[in-house]
């Protein structure tokens, strides 16, 4: 079908698609445009900025704010997503390979952990947090994102371990490998890119979380940018802090472009494997 | 049975263990700490006046005004992005799916609104439809202040959940079409049926599963809405949606026992959901999956 299309078709599909990568972009080359903008353009109406400027940019990073945020937003969602990959990887090798009661209720249990809606727990949240000390601390983030990406991890990778050969590891063996070698050489590389893809999309997750981020941390020592950017206020308390908001939100956007050109058919098949196949 | 099973038995419990004990403290364990606190008079700012009341956190919250509101918002604010995205979304999962040139960079770019933090593109497209900063008043040539009043204030928060999340619906609905045999488009072609009747004969009844399980996702989603009425309007011009209102009792107010009422509720409401779609489309469902974020 795809072979035979005439040129009208492509020419419909060719429109379609710039008007969609029209509609993509939008909203962020709108935000950068705005983060160029001097402050006197700001109100100015315009798409594009009359003169491009970056004291925006230079402003929210000679705040102590902003750089706290970014670097409270890495450390979380990198450790969360280590923390959730490593036990996913173990409860999804556990459900492909091995043989034990219990299977279907840990899958059944993952997905509806996956419906499970988070406004329900923040209340709870919010008072053992400050009773056990883990309130407006890194592991009072990274706890409660682990556990809310597993569902999507250990479905993932249990898609994607479903394809392994995971005979090629006997056969290695036979062959003369040690089983560290075996694991080594022929299974860690195969099980390497359904890890990867389900890092990527645990770290969009726990990049992207606001309501956790506002109700379990209050300063500067576990706020992460998305709680940050709501909460901005101006250098005087006349004025929306809106050039500022933009740059911030530019900072952390380019990082998640850059995953998405570069991984962007892992990220596809990672979001499809499981919906597929089930 | 033999030692061999038995080990691997206790193997796949052990790997399993920390996944779900995870899983359990930090879901089951709240949702059951917030149906005990609900049934509290229990203010944090008051805390000594903690004291069992039975229902009655229950009975304020359904016998209030605010309460019935913020769920018709939350229901308005569903349907309207959930529809929209459907159509979007089987129009962008076939442009994806059929596509020859350019296919790469449309996948790509589509993928940005999903991977974009949700507080960013509620920012992006509150200042857009701002009367002082935005660009689109001056577009369009109105003079409209979009967020001060309730149905244009709904109308960009629609507006941005359907930016943000139809990428995502696109994709699993790209899915779908992947299982589509070519040959019995082919054959339809040969038979004479026109794109159009291709379209609504074989492709969208093959595709009833995946749209399935993508409207049920997609719902749950919905109903959960926070970040983009937090950011846009904070719940003003009346457009507060259940979470919002949880969010108040419990962090603004402080009020545990009221909040964990309504946490309790909003939790009923996702289950009433999820069975109304499981009782409704059980066997279509079967065997399907979609992930969320």
């Amino acid at each position: 079908m795809k072979a035979r299309q005439s040129l009208m078709d492509k020419f419909f599909w060719g429109c379609a698609g710039l008007v969609a990568v029209f509609y993509a972009l939008l909203p962020v080359a709108w935000i950068i445009s705005l983060s160029l903008k001097q402050t006197k353009d700001l109100n100015d109406r315009r798409f594009f900025p009359a003169s491009v400027s970056f004291d925006n940019y230079r402003i929210i990073f000679s705040d102590t704010q902003f750089p706290a945020a970014l670097w409270n937003s890495i450390g979380i969602a990198l450790i969360a997503t280590l923390l959730s990959v490593t036990l996913a990887m173990f409860t999804a090798y556990a459900l492909v390979r091995l043989e034990f009661p219990g299977k279907k209720m840990i899958l059944a249990g993952a997905l509806a952990i996956a419906m499970f809606p988070s406004v329900s727990i923040i209340g709870p949240l919010f008072n053992l947090w400050r009773y056990l000390g883990l309130f407006d601390t890194w592991a009072g983030l990274i706890l409660p994102y682990m556990t809310f990406t597993l569902p999507l991890a250990i479905w993932t990778l249990s898609a994607f371990f479903r394809e392994i050969p995971w005979d090629l590891d006997k056969a290695a063996r036979i062959d003369g490998a040690s089983s560290l070698q075996a694991f080594r050489y022929v299974i860690a590389p195969l099980a390497a890119p359904g890890v990867f893809t389900s890092a990527i999309l645990v770290f969009i997750f726990a990049w992207n979380d606001f309501l956790f981020a506002t109700t379990l941390t209050s300063t500067n020592a576990a706020r992460t940018v998305p709680a940050a950017i709501a909460f901005f206020t101006g250098s005087s308390q006349f004025e929306q802090p809106t050039g500022s908001i933009a740059a911030a939100s530019v900072v952390v956007t380019v990082p998640i472009i850059i995953v998405v050109l570069m991984f962007q058919r892992r990220i596809v098949s990672g979001l499809t494997a499981g919906a597929v196949k089930g | 049975m033999n030692q061999g099973r038995l080990a691997e038995r206790r193997l796949g419990w052990l790997l399993c263990a920390p996944a779900v004990a995870a899983m359990l403290l930090v879901t089951a364990y709240p949702i059951l700490y917030a149906l005990w606190l609900s049934l509290f008079r229990y203010d944090l700012r008051f805390p000594d006046r903690r004291e069992f009341v039975g229902l009655a956190n229950y009975a304020s919250v359904l016998t209030s005004e605010v309460w019935w509101k913020a769920l018709s918002n939350t229901l308005i604010i569903s349907a309207g992005s959930v529809a929209f995205e459907l159509v979007l979304g089987i129009a962008l999962a076939l442009l994806m799916h059929l596509t020859t040139i350019g296919r790469r960079t449309v996948r790509t770019a589509v993928l940005i609104p999903y991977a974009i933090i949700t507080v960013v593109a509620a920012l992006a497209w509150k200042f857009a439809f701002d009367p002082t900063t935005g660009f689109i008043n001056a577009l369009l040539g109105l003079e409209n202040s979009w967020l001060t009043e309730r149905w244009p204030a709904f109308f960009v928060i629609i507006f941005s959940e359907i930016w943000k999340t139809t990428p995502f619906m696109a994709l699993l609905l790209m899915a779908g079409l992947t299982l589509i045999p070519e040959d019995l488009l082919r054959a339809a072609r040969v038979d004479g049926a026109s794109a159009w009747q291709r379209f609504w004969r074989i492709i969208l009844p093959l595709m009833k599963p995946t749209i399935l399980v993508a409207l049920f996702f997609r719902t749950l989603d919905a109903f959960r809405i926070f970040d983009t009425v937090y950011v846009q309007t904070r719940g003003a011009q009346d457009t507060e949606t259940v979470s919002i209102v949880g969010y108040n009792t419990l962090i603004v107010r402080l009020n545990l026992g009221l909040g964990s009422a309504v946490s309790v509720l909003i939790f009923c409401g996702v289950l009433l959901i999820a069975l109304l779609f499981i009782k409704g489309f059980g066997t279509s469902l079967q065997g399907q999956r979609g992930d969320r974020l």
